[in-house]
């Protein structure tokens, strides 16, 4: 029965993709097609007192110019989708009204007949700033000074204490209290397709039609409907090939919304493409947190409890997510171990900047920052070895489910197992001895671990802020083709291929009949979206119930045709059988079967009519017939599809252990990874290859989080890296080999055992890269170094 | 990332070139476009015409002739690397060529428009300073030679008169016991030099430094000879100790620039560790005898 599922099945979506024949939204043209552009806050805080239009109105092929008081009362404001209690939720208008509240805060919009004279005429508008004092340290703004939404008193969003157990009198049991503070830096998720948005109206049909590239098609058609104001059946969201998210494109934003409504006013349709340097001004950051971690430990290692006192910069105003994304982290501050006793104290702040949201990882990687370091800073304290101390504290294999003091229960694991085969793969302890000898040598060499545990398959609907199902419609068609539709929104994870591989096993068809389709609320039931990695354990299971349903289907009208009980057949390899004639069949009586993956001719008249007496059907000549409905069931209804919508019991923790050494050249400061192990434990595999894929694009971004990439505002709260000159995003040729191993401990929570790997190497890398390069310093003393470890932060400390 | 309006003239003849510059004082030259086309995009500069010189036959060449190597202005920085004269007879040129951008970069962007450019971090000037390199320079009033320490100004500006085109760069064929090296420390983000630092010492039969040129660039406004760097080991002979005290002066008179990735003071250090590892690069690329 497992013919794809578990190989390494070559990506279906590759050779339109590597071909450019591939269509992105500005790869879609229309006939009259109008081009935006937009008048960006050059200030990170300013009044606006006017805004003087005239020049840009009379520039030739300007058609329409919109700004925030033209707008204010007619588009809803950007939706914020997290509920937190007493959380202050500013009023986020899709155009700034009186005050432009971060660089690249959108404040007029110019329609023009190309996109040449859109921008020409960005240049004619003029708007009078009053230039008012920026909030651009997160800190300091937590604590006062000037307040970015007056009416709200102060820059504090919320303040939230979540965990379980008694934490003071775990940290009076320790023998020991281990603390670092620990700065989390402001990232920019940078995908390689920025944002676009393409709408168009038909004032006839009274349809708007939106592409836009996106991870939720579905949840950005209802929250578009409720900003432009537009019934949401005659709203369709359509997500063409999107290059890459990383969360970037889980979200709402303001320029959907203004696209939409303007194509409406004009009854044209109306296009934007961001631009790279709109795209790290106005597209969410990630991370951004600073925070103190404080650690009861007994001598021996044993962890008595956990305290992480916290503040999240926020941004200016809240995204979709923006206020949940750090109670993520108070989530998984257990990381893979057990410790009695956890609190987070999460103080969320307003500053003049671009929201923060999720992006990939989405606060779990802050909280594996904070454990991981911590372990290695706890190891140090005690003179530990920084293996011993995480050993120590695991919860055995036989512990599952284990209850975390963060209110989660772990669905499975064997961390000493993932732990070990990394060791072992790496050949830890004679890297050990051989950085001994290179430090005689005058080399600094470091080695770094990190074991993590992340958390997955987002979620069941309680613990979700709309919804944590997904949905899924298989259906053959008469052919014998067989169409998958799913709500979740793949943007690069190569889901048409795994869900292929599934849809194929699971019917006994050839891989090439099955195709997936994703992204348009037009052809595809409402579902929920690909982030959180989520999309093949909550996806991939309502697919494979939804096949099993249209199978239970299948064998009523296998057995009406074949006249017998539906218990009497079985299927294997796409075929239902009865049983007496499988056993026939061993005597080489069996009578010729349609190829599998050829399916019928297709011709209605190849009806494989009368049935009375064949022992064997594919499922692809019981679709034909449950469309020609002349031999089914009186019971049954005509056609072949089921849907079905998968709600997990529960989230899925994968996990693993990697192991980085570093080489620091002692002159410059520079660091070379020479050795990166990784071990991932994601439950069972679909396809390995696109679990090697995810691995090692999700432990570059790590990389890139720990020595490259930050989001830098200047005291003026001036974009200081605004374009890819200067924010550093990793290359192919600054990565090292990555050699990666898995192990594989099945999810109980779904039926596929999977548990999702999107995430899980810029969760787990960070710290690995980071310890080692520490551990290479602590010759110098060095205990800790805040990321991105720059060549210059490491030569002030050593030289 | 959409530039201002221009005009756009793809002309044939260099002489057809040098006539719509005379005409058009702002226009500027589109050679491999790779540092214009961004700041056009960017708007910090729009020109009202391009002149693109791309089809101009034989601006695109690396001969020796009379001793000398000739690279003409519209060479690639991809033709450099690869070429096997430049290889045997300067390798310099290769060397630093291989260090440019990527090779989309190295495909497109040519040595004459990088340096016509003069970008404070590009490579090639240090490596056209360290081979004491003369630029040849043609308008309507005829051609003329710069010398390298004189080409590079200021920021962003040579010594390239308007009306005037940079057609070649001519190097002395190094002779003797010679040895080059450029060693670089790439800027994560856009690969430009942090420091670059480029080599060129000739000896006597022993280890003595019979000449030394040294190119940085990186490190300030515009890139320099490091002339304490090279007085400090002509005539002296070349081990650990000598080459360290040399590097020291790797910043005299220099004012260094100091960004996100790099403060002054860490730039002037990276120049002086840089400068050290190319001059003992460039002695143990010396044939030997």
């Amino acid at each position: 029965m497992t013919k794809y599922v578990g190989q390494r099945v070559k990506r279906t979506e590759d050779p339109r993709l590597i071909k450019g024949l591939a269509h992105y939204v500005d790869d879609i043209g229309l006939p009259g097609t109008l081009h935006v552009a937009f008048v960006r806050s050059m200030y990170a805080h300013a009044k606006i007192n006017g805004i003087d239009t005239t020049e840009a109105f009379k520039a030739p092929g300007v058609v329409a110019v919109y700004s925030g008081k033209d707008i204010a009362t007619k588009v809803g404001p950007v939706p914020c989708a997290a509920a937190l209690p007493d959380l202050k939720v500013p009023d986020y208008r899709v155009l700034a009204t009186n005050k432009a509240l971060f660089v690249g805060h959108p404040i007029a919009a110019i329609v023009a007949t190309d996109k040449y004279a859109a921008r020409d005429a960005v240049d004619l508008i003029f708007v009078d700033y009053e230039e008012l004092p920026a909030v651009v340290d997160v800190e300091a703004a937590a604590n006062g000074g000037t307040i970015i939404h007056e009416s709200f008193g102060d820059n504090v969003a919320y303040k939230l204490t979540s965990g379980e157990g008694d934490i003071d009198a775990a940290m009076k049991a320790a023998d020991k209290i281990v603390s670092q503070k620990m700065v989390h830096q402001r990232l920019a998720p940078i995908a390689m397709e920025p944002r676009g948005v393409l709408a168009r109206y038909f004032p006839g049909e009274e349809e708007l039609t939106v592409w836009s590239s996106t991870q939720i098609p579905h949840l950005l058609r209802t929250q578009l409907a409720l900003m432009i104001g537009i019934p949401e059946n005659k709203l369709r969201v359509i997500t063409p090939e999107v290059g890459g998210g990383f969360g970037s494109k889980l979200n709402v934003y303001a320029e959907e919304a203004l696209l939409g409504w303007i194509s409406i006013q004009l009854g044209k349709p109306v296009k934007w493409i961001e631009s790279r340097r709109e795209n790290v001004q106005a597209t969410i950051h990630g991370r951004a947190q600073v925070g103190t971690v404080e650690v009861g430990v007994k001598n021996d290692g044993a962890i008595t409890g956990l305290r992480y006192n916290v503040v999240a910069d926020l941004g200016a105003y809240h995204q979709l997510l923006t206020p949940a994304i750090p109670t993520l982290t108070g989530l998984m501050l257990s990381g893979a171990y057990k410790i009695p006793a956890i609190q987070m104290n999460v103080t969320g702040v307003f500053t003049n900047k671009m929201s923060t949201d999720a992006y990939r990882g989405a606060g779990r990687p802050e909280a594996t920052y904070v454990v991981e370091r911590v372990m290695d800073v706890i190891a140090r304290e005690l003179n530990l070895d920084p293996i011993e101390v995480r050993r120590k504290n695991f919860p055995k294999a036989d512990e599952f489910p284990f209850h975390t003091a963060t209110g989660l229960d772990y669905d499975s694991g064997d961390y000493d197992g993932a732990l070990n085969k990394a060791l072992d793969l790496s050949g830890y302890q004679s890297l050990r001895e051989e950085q001994k000898k290179a430090r005689d040598n005058g080399k600094l060499i470091g080695i770094g671990v990190s074991s993590y545990v992340e958390i997955c398959a987002l979620g069941p609907s309680q613990a979700m802020p709309a919804g944590g199902w997904e949905s899924a419609t298989v259906r053959i068609e008469p052919t014998g083709k067989v169409t998958v539709l799913t709500g979740a929104s793949p943007h690069g994870q190569g889901q048409e291929t795994s869900f292929a591989q599934i849809a194929a096993d699971e019917l006994g068809v050839d891989l090439n009949d099955v195709t997936v389709i994703h992204g348009d609320t037009g052809i595809v039931q409402y579902g929920i979206g690909t982030f959180g990695s989520r999309a093949t354990a909550v996806g991939g299971t309502a697919v494979l119930i939804a096949i099993q349903k249209l199978k239970e289907k299948a064998s009523k009208i296998a057995a009406h045709m074949m006249q017998c009980e539906a218990s009497s057949l079985s299927f294997e390899d796409g075929c239902y059988t009865k049983k007496e004639a499988a056993a026939a069949s061993v005597t080489g009586k069996s009578e010729p079967v349609v190829p599998v993956g050829e399916g019928p001719a297709g011709a209605l008249n190849d009806v494989p009519t009368p049935t009375n007496g064949r022992h064997k059907l594919t499922i692809q000549e019981i679709a034909l017939a449950a469309h020609v409905a002349k031999e089914i069931p009186p019971d049954t209804e005509p056609g072949l599809s089921a849907t079905y919508f998968f709600e997990p019991k529960n989230f899925t923790f994968p996990f693993g252990t990697h192991v980085c050494v570093v080489e620091i050249d002692k002159e410059t400061g520079e660091t070379k990874i020479v050795k990166y192990v990784a071990v991932d434990d994601c439950g069972k595999v679909i396809n390995p290859l696109l679990v090697d894929g995810q691995v090692h694009g999700g432990i570059v971004q790590a990389i890139g989080q720990a020595l490259y990439e930050e989001v830098v505002y200047d005291e003026q709260g001036q974009l200081v890296t605004g374009e890819l000159m200067d924010y550093a995003l990793p290359k192919a040729s600054q990565m090292p080999w990555f050699e990666t191993d898995r192990t594989e401990t099945p999810s109980p929570v779904n039926p596929l055992g999977v548990k999702g790997v999107g995430e899980a190497g810029t969760i787990g890398a960070t710290p690995a890269v980071v310890n080692a390069v520490v551990d290479a310093l602590s010759a110098y003393g060095v205990t800790h170094i805040d990321m991105p470890i720059r060549p210059e932060k490491i030569w002030k400390l050593i030289r | 990332m959409i530039p201002a309006e221009f005009n756009y003239a793809r002309v044939s003849t260099l002489d057809e070139a040098l006539t719509l510059l005379a005409q058009n004082e702002d226009a500027k030259i589109l050679a491999g476009g790779h540092s214009l086309i961004p700041a056009m995009k960017f708007r910090l500069i729009q020109p009202p015409l391009l002149v693109d010189i791309g089809r101009i036959k034989d601006l695109s060449y690396i001969r020796e002739e009379g001793g000398q190597i000739r690279v003409g202005a519209m060479t690639t920085h991809y033709q450099i690397e690869a070429s096997d004269l430049l290889k045997e007879i300067c390798p310099l040129l290769p060397e630093c060529a291989g260090s440019i951008g990527d090779m989309q970069v190295r495909n497109k962007g040519t040595i004459g428009g990088s340096l016509a450019h003069s970008d404070p971090a590009g490579d090639w000037p240090a490596a056209i300073l360290a081979l004491n390199a003369e630029l040849v320079a043609v308008s309507k009033n005829g051609e003329r030679t710069i010398k390298a320490e004189d080409f590079f100004v200021d920021l962003l500006t040579t010594a390239l008169e308007p009306g005037e085109i940079l057609r070649e760069i001519r190097i002395n064929k190094p002779n003797g016991r010679t040895g080059h090296a450029y060693m670089k420390m790439h800027h994560p983000a856009s690969g430009f030099a942090v420091v670059g630092i480029a080599a060129n010492l000739s000896f006597n039969g022993n280890n003595k430094c019979k000449a030394a040129n040294i190119g940085v660039t990186g490190v300030a406004a515009k890139a320099y000879r490091a002339t304490g760097v090279e007085s400090a080991l002509t005539g002296v002979n070349l081990d650990d100790a000598s080459i360290g005290a040399a590097a020291a002066h790797a910043t005299d008179g220099a004012d260094a620039n100091g960004d996100l990735f790099a403060s002054a003071d860490y730039r002037r250090h990276l120049a002086e560790v840089y400068t050290k590892r190319a001059i003992a690069a460039a002695m143990k690329s010396v044939p030997s005898a």
